[in-house]
């Protein structure tokens, strides 16, 4: 169980929604994972929306993601400022109902690298009015200090840009995150692509992974959502069984003590053997 | 009077910001409303006077990562 602003949740796979080949592979998917959290979005709403109506995709995804029973963390997604990303915000939990918020504030176009100065100022902002803060940041100590100090009680670093798929580009600054921040629930965010991408993180002891794109985009969403909840599981069981260290010689794996000794002559080649008169 | 509606341009003789939903069909316990960047919570939209040139947005769920 991970503890996230008090809530326990079973799952350290937290899921993302967008760019699933259809809403049915996207409940498949989610079913799968036996993820416990998804974050969703918003958007402008069209004209002429009724409740029943053909148009109606907010209202549709919103009744398929309350009877999926598991939490909702709204995103700030897309947001490029603060007060963009505050009544985003704002609006999410009109929406959601809930005090929780994946807080991003984008700083650059191509690389999708959070602005991590108005991230700070955003959620200083939000968590005064009550909201529970999850910050997309980047693996920066300072960055993560000042967050905290803000009144964030999780961190969400990434391990590579969004929707990359390159894995952990910085292994041992994450590692370093890690130790510098030994209390405080950790979520690799953004950037995995594979099941082996979440293992390890998750066996440098990160208490979560958040992901979408390594779901929604694979061949099989719903078979590749299973994947990465039995890939998350297993680092995790990995760190706790406290893995060796890499080193640089060679140690062998078979015991040598009472190992034969044949004390053959040096100019005997051993394919030889003894001769039998 | 001339209002921007989730960016675009509308003409509308409306007087609250429940009446500017209910002209334009929104329906739903699912949107969220701002005006001028500031948040209007559903219980305050009956009463909410709109003014020439308000910017409205009118927002629902979507999937999201």
């Amino acid at each position: 169980m991970v503890s996230l602003y008090g809530t326990e949740i079973a799952s350290r796979l937290l899921l993302g929604t967008a760019r699933y080949p259809s809403p049915a592979i996207l409940e498949e998917a989610v079913r799968r994972s036996a993820t416990g959290i998804v974050t969703v979005s918003l958007r402008r709403e069209m004209a002429g929306v009724k409740k029943d109506g053909d148009r109606n995709r907010g209202g549709a995804f919103f009744e398929m993601i309350r009877a999926l029973g598991v939490r909702v963390l709204p995103n700030t997604a897309g947001c490029h400022s603060v007060e963009e990303a505050v009544l985003t915000a704002k609006m999410a939990r009109e929406v959601f109902s809930t005090d929780w918020i994946k807080l991003e504030v984008i700083g650059h176009h191509d690389s999708l690298q959070p602005d991590v100065f108005a991230l700070v100022e955003a959620a200083r902002i939000l968590i005064a009015e009550g909201f529970q803060v999850f910050p997309y940041t980047t693996e920066d100590l300072v960055v993560g200090e000042k967050l905290l100090a803000a009144g964030c009680k999780v961190l969400m670093p990434w391990c590579a840009p969004i929707g990359s798929a390159m894995g952990p580009v910085n292994p041992a600054a994450l590692r370093a995150y890690r130790a510098a921040f030994p209390e405080v629930p950790l979520i690799v965010d953004a950037g995995i692509g594979r099941p082996s991408h979440a293992t390890a993180v998750m066996e440098l002891g990160y208490d979560a992974v958040l992901l979408n794109t390594a779901v929604s985009g694979a061949g099989d969403p719903a078979a590749m959502a299973e994947a990465f909840g039995q890939a998350i599981a297993a680092g995790r069981m990995a760190y706790l069984a406290d893995p060796l260290s890499p080193r640089d010689m060679a140690v062998p794996s078979t015991p040598v003590i009472g190992k034969a000794v044949f004390d053959l002559p040096p100019d005997l080649p051993a394919s030889t053997g003894r001769a039998v008169a | 009077m001339r209002l921007i509606v989730n960016g675009e341009a509308e003409s509308l003789e409306v007087a609250t910001l429940t009446e500017l939903l209910s002209r334009l069909d929104y329906e739903g316990d699912w949107l969220a409303t701002a005006v001028n960047g500031e948040l209007v919570h559903r219980e305050e939209r009956a009463i909410f006077a709109l003014t020439e040139g308000d910017r409205i947005e009118i927002l629902s769920p979507m999937q999201g990562g």
